[in-house]
């Protein structure tokens, strides 16, 4: 202790001091941003009100405008992107941690690292140039012939619009919630799994009844996590969504996203209204996403208390 | 993650950023992408020959009218002209730099450029969801000889807001009632029916990509990506083809004279020759700026750019304005623009 030379406790308070402002910045930050966003879109939701909400009419001309068909097209091309992540994820992680073969781990995990880092453009420009022309060739027409009297898989093969956005989407999450259910069940305390084969547990019983359940609500803020990127993914999406402000029942009908709205009018917005709705839909966004990202931490929350007590 | 809102904060924190503080021989615009080519080749050659340099952020015609109006830059630059009323309320005045047209393309099976004539009202019905398929009657009757599928139309428009958008809706919106009454004019519309591409480029994928569709795009577009365009009627109840000579044509008849603030609107001009979706695109500075030193630079650049610059536009798929015009501004400036120096 004498070592100690006598002003470390200043350098101590002040290190300290530094760590909490850059800490608290970033809250401060965000309230700004929330302040902000309120203060810019007030117009718009003095002239609007709740209709901005249920409206689904976006005029710039009259100007009136609903927000309606983005928030749709925003929470649709996500859930497909879920739904489609979601079972792929799951395998790759099970994959990984249960069966793979050691040598092959290292390879996999970090091709999913990679796919993580693509730019989201280059996402839109493949799903755009690749992907649609081949989904409008070879697998709308088979699904437009044979379920086209299901609403959902009516209208003409174009390649692009609410599903293609959700597939693409859903690649660019797939990295996210697999390396997050990956991580989760390595947690798992590997004399669990042992007890399991002990008594004569299959390979998937232990999976589905024990590893599975183990990540449990953890799996769920996975998932969470990738909602949140893809809520507020914009470039993939404005490429291939479709940008057609319309609410369809078809999955192959072209659509828009509150993202792919703002990259695409922000820039031409001029009138004091019209900004204003726009950077309405921004907040509409920011709330959406914080939603998101707070259930899942409280359910991230609720697993950690669980497996303390355990 | 959340970009759509990072682009909100960015585009607030750019407004804030700007300063006007302007360096020695620095001339700063902002505005109209489509002229965006065009003002940095010019500027290029221009910095070669005297040291001058201008520094254009291509950020939307809407922008540039934002950053004019609140003298963040020297000059704006926008695509839809300003009223006389807008101008004079801000102290602005306008002067056309260049001309473009603006071209109906098509994606039809065994159809060649040029083969398929359309009018404005038919161009407006389609747009409106109201002819559907090829085959149309209507379509049918002004294209005899013209193989027309039973094929549905998949309408394509531009999805961002855009100069190339209004000029398009200003035309149908000054030949069809329904369309007047439906739609509008404007940067952005609330379109009845199709698909949108981000830009032009986003356009002429989805035209090049989708069978029966139609779309519209700047001219050197669709000269680039080899699309089939489409003749039009014009006022003259002439088919014409889209080129440089009919934007001309258009550009030429116009009433420069007799338009308050040089805001013409070049759709929907009359001639026998002229093209019905031509547009200028304008530049925006202030009658009374406060650093003269500034303007005076600039007005030299622009008065080379008028008549240096013609076979550079040319070679660049622009319409040179024409040169009565190029004299009006002239004596514009001299009159209006105030410097007390």
């Amino acid at each position: 202790m004498q070592r100690v030379a006598p002003n470390n406790g200043l350098a101590d308070a002040l290190f300290k001091g530094l760590c909490r402002f850059f800490a608290l910045s970033v809250i401060v930050l965000m309230i700004a941003i929330f302040i902000v966003l309120v203060k810019e879109a007030y117009p718009s939701i003095r002239a609007f009100g709740w209709g901005f909400l249920t409206g689904s009419t976006w005029d710039p001309v009259a100007p009136e405008f609903g927000a309606l068909p983005a928030i749709y097209g925003t929470l649709i091309s996500s859930l497909i992107a879920l739904a489609i992540a979601l079972p792929v994820s799951l395998g790759i992680a099970v994959f990984i941690t249960e069966m793979s073969p050691s040598w092959l781990k290292a390879p996999i995990g970090a091709a999913i690292e990679l796919l993580a880092a693509i730019p989201s453009i280059i996402y839109g420009m493949w799903g755009l140039f690749v992907f649609a022309p081949l989904f409008a060739e070879h697998v709308q027409p088979f699904f437009i012939e044979r379920l086209g009297f299901i609403p959902l898989f009516a209208g003409a093969p174009l390649g692009i619009g609410m599903f293609p956005a959700g597939f693409i989407l859903a690649i660019m999450i797939i990295p996210f919630i697999s390396s997050v259910m990956r991580d989760l069940f390595q947690m798992v305390p590997p004399i669990l799994k042992e007890s399991g084969y002990g008594v004569g547990a299959t390979k998937w019983e232990v999976i589905w009844k024990v590893v599975v359940p183990y990540a449990g609500s953890g799996i769920f803020g996975a998932v969470i996590l990738g909602l949140g990127r893809a809520l507020g993914e914009t470039m993939a999406v404005t490429f291939i969504i479709g940008n057609s402000f319309r609410i369809s029942a078809s999955l192959f009908d072209p659509g828009t996203s509150i993202s792919a709205k703002l990259a695409n009018e922000f820039t031409e917005a001029v009138e004091d209204i019209y900004l204003s709705s726009l950077v309405e839909l921004g907040l509409i966004l920011f709330v959406i996403t914080f939603m998101a990202l707070a259930t899942a931490k409280l359910m991230t929350r609720r697993m950690a208390i669980k497996a303390g007590r355990s | 993650m959340n970009k759509g809102f990072l682009a909100t904060v960015l585009f607030v924190f750019t407004l804030c950023a700007f300063g006007s503080a302007n360096a020695e021989g620095l001339i700063n615009g902002a505005g109209s992408t489509f002229a965006y080519p065009l003002y940095s080749k010019w500027a290029y050659e221009y910095n070669k020959k005297t040291g001058i340099k201008l520094n254009y952020q291509s950020i939307g015609s809407g922008g540039g009218i934002k950053q004019i109006k609140s003298k963040t830059v020297d000059f704006g630059a926008t695509d839809a002209p300003l009223t006389a009323k807008e101008l004079e309320e801000s102290g602005l005045m306008q002067f056309p730099m260049a001309i473009g047209g603006v071209v109906p393309v098509i994606n039809l099976a065994g159809v060649k450029p040029g083969e398929v004539k359309l009018t404005g009202e038919l161009i407006a019905d389609i747009y409106l969801g109201k002819i559907l398929k090829w085959n149309d009657k209507r379509l049918a009757e002004i294209n005899p000889g013209v193989n027309l599928p039973e094929e549905k139309i998949t309408v394509v428009y531009r999805s961002d807001g855009s100069g190339t958008t209004w000029i398009f809706t200003n035309y149908l919106d000054k030949i069809s009632k329904a369309w007047h009454e439906k739609t509008g004019t404007g940067t952005a519309v609330n379109w009845p029916t199709g698909v949108g591409g981000k830009g032009n480029e986003g356009v002429a994928t989805y035209v090049k990509r989708l069978n029966g569709s139609i779309g519209y795009v700047e001219y050197a577009y669709a000269l680039q990506n080899k699309l089939t365009h489409t003749r039009l009627s014009n006022r003259g109840r002439a088919f014409v083809e889209p080129s440089m000579d009919s934007f001309s044509a258009a550009a030429g008849n116009a009433d420069w004279k007799g338009t308050p603030g040089f805001g013409v609107i070049l759709t929907d001009q009359p001639g026998k020759t002229a093209w019905p979706i031509a547009g200028a695109t304008f530049i925006l500075i202030y009658k009374n700026p406060s650093d003269c030193r500034t303007t005076k630079t600039m007005l030299e650049f622009f008065d080379w750019a008028y008549v240096n610059g013609v076979d550079m536009a040319r070679s660049m798929d622009y319409v040179p304005v024409p040169l009565q015009v190029y004299e009006m501004m002239k004596k514009a400036w001299a009159k209006d623009v105030k410097c007390k120096e």
